[in-house]
């Protein structure tokens, strides 16, 4: 259980890292490595080169943009965990860090890492799908950015190249009166999720409109198939509603359960997990409607 | 040895120079290189605990940590706990409360419970829980574990 050898690089600077991934082939980037490093340990990767861009200072730190923010991609599950700008604008983010892990792996692990790693049972995939995240990525002839969901190919596969590194990703201001629920069903606190799930109700709306009414439904699930997957069909059916009773819930659930093609493994059948995600969705939207609005 | 690269640690207050491979893990090279053998090895994927440490004084696993990486770094062990003859907080309590059998898991529990100390709410028996929860011991069933833990009332680090 121990590498196979590999050279190693720490560059400082974003512009280098990028000069020796271009020239170098078989490197691999490592962040916060708390993924890699299993897998470097286990041989299933055996890079010739590994570029840590750990000590690039500028791919560390939270920036609020309003009420939305970007975090740099070497920005820690822990930093973020316990920023009180995150609490403030995403507070969906904050809960869901509490799931992630332990808090050793919580101080190494980063959000860079994980979104590139797309471990389909992983938090922070399913967020940055949740959440429409813009992507940044920087390469050898510039930068890109893409949507979340145009990111993840498949299991542990994303549209990042070899020769590119995560640097950043966006998160898009809520709407206000964005009410949220996150949960996720493991075998032990701090594994991997068999299955998690995010909900995000939008409320608003005046009486010259028509009244209150849900503006906004957004619903997310990780650990039910290769990679995290947004309902459209169930967000639809609440978008527009005024209220919100045990009926409707049910056939939300109900079309989440049917819209996903989980699989089996150790951990959890796939009947198990669809009956999961029909329970979590059905909690989380309750809970997510019932919760007053923060602002 | 191909690609080598000198680094350089403190270790429980004392600096260290060496020339490592950069595939060494950092539990490897304390034990190994350095003769620390306070840290114990586990799984070495990140599952059990047991190599966890005090890395700039965030608790980390040192088997998902290559020596390189830690160039520059302070690092605190098992041997840096306490002075000698004398406990740190988090060592008085465990021996008070009989939280270690065979010793195997202490050197990492000590690592996570002056992280989480600083780190997390400790209040009650449920977040001690959760807060041990990386952390494997196969002897104790725990609860002498989350006993010692509430019985440190002090929010200080704990190491010395």
């Amino acid at each position: 259980m121990k590498p196979a050898p590999f050279d190693y690089a720490a560059p400082a600077h974003l512009d280098e890292a990028l000069a020796i991934l271009a020239r170098t082939e078989n490197a691999k980037v490592i962040a916060g490595g708390q993924s890699l490093m299993p897998m470097l340990n286990f041989r299933l990767v055996r890079p010739d080169l590994l570029v840590d861009i750990s000590r690039i200072a500028a791919l560390r730190g939270i920036t609020g943009r309003g009420r939305g923010m970007s975090i740099s991609a070497m920005t820690s599950h822990h930093a973020v965990h316990t920023s009180p700008l995150v609490k403030e604008h995403f507070p969906i983010i904050s809960e869901a860090m509490g799931h992630v892990a332990h808090l050793a792996i919580r101080n190494r692990g980063t959000i860079g890492g994980s979104i590139s790693h797309a471990d389909p049972a992983a938090e922070w995939p399913m967020l940055a799908c949740l959440l429409d995240a813009k992507i940044h990525l920087a390469g050898p002839t510039g930068t890109r950015t893409l949507d979340a969901q145009a990111f993840f190919h498949g299991a542990m596969t994303t549209a990042l190249a070899p020769d590119e590194v995560l640097t950043k990703v966006d998160l898009p201001a809520l709407p206000r009166h964005t009410r949220h629920a996150f949960d996720e069903v493991a075998l032990r606190t701090g594994d991997y999720a068999i299955v998690a799930a995010g909900v995000l109700l939008s409320v608003g709306g005046s009486p010259l409109t028509g009244g209150k009414r849900i503006l906004d439904a957004r619903i997310a699930l990780t650990g039910v198939g290769e990679m995290p997957i947004r309902m459209r069909d169930a967000e639809a059916l609440l978008k527009g509603q005024k209220a919100i009773d045990d009926q409707l819930i049910e056939r939300v659930a109900c079309l989440v359960r049917d819209g996903i093609q989980p699989s089996s493994d150790l951990r959890a059948s796939a009947d198990f997990r669809r009956e999961l995600s029909f329970s979590l969705t059905k909690r989380l939207v309750k809970s997510a409607w019932e919760q007053r609005s923060q602002s | 040895m191909a690609f080598e690269k000198r680094i350089r640690v403190t270790v429980n207050g004392r600096a260290f120079e060496r020339s490592v491979e950069p595939r060494l893990l950092l539990s490897d090279f304390l034990r190994e290189t350095l003769d620390l053998t306070g840290t114990h090895v586990g799984c070495e994927h990140g599952v059990c605990g047991a190599c966890t440490l005090l890395m700039n004084g965030d608790s980390v696993r040192s088997c998902l940590t290559l020596a390189v990486q830690a160039d520059g770094a302070e690092i605190i062990t098992v041997e840096g706990h306490g002075k000698a003859g004398e406990f740190s907080p988090a060592q008085e309590a465990f021996h008070a409360c009989h939280a270690l059998q065979c010793g195997f898991c202490t050197p990492g529990m000590l690592a996570t419970v002056v992280d989480a100390l600083r780190k997390l709410p400790l209040d009650s028996e449920a977040e001690v829980r959760e807060a041990l929860a990386g952390n494997l011991c196969r002897c104790t069933g725990y609860q002498h574990i989350v006993d010692a833990v509430l019985t440190i009332n002090t929010k200080e680090e704990g190491i010395s």
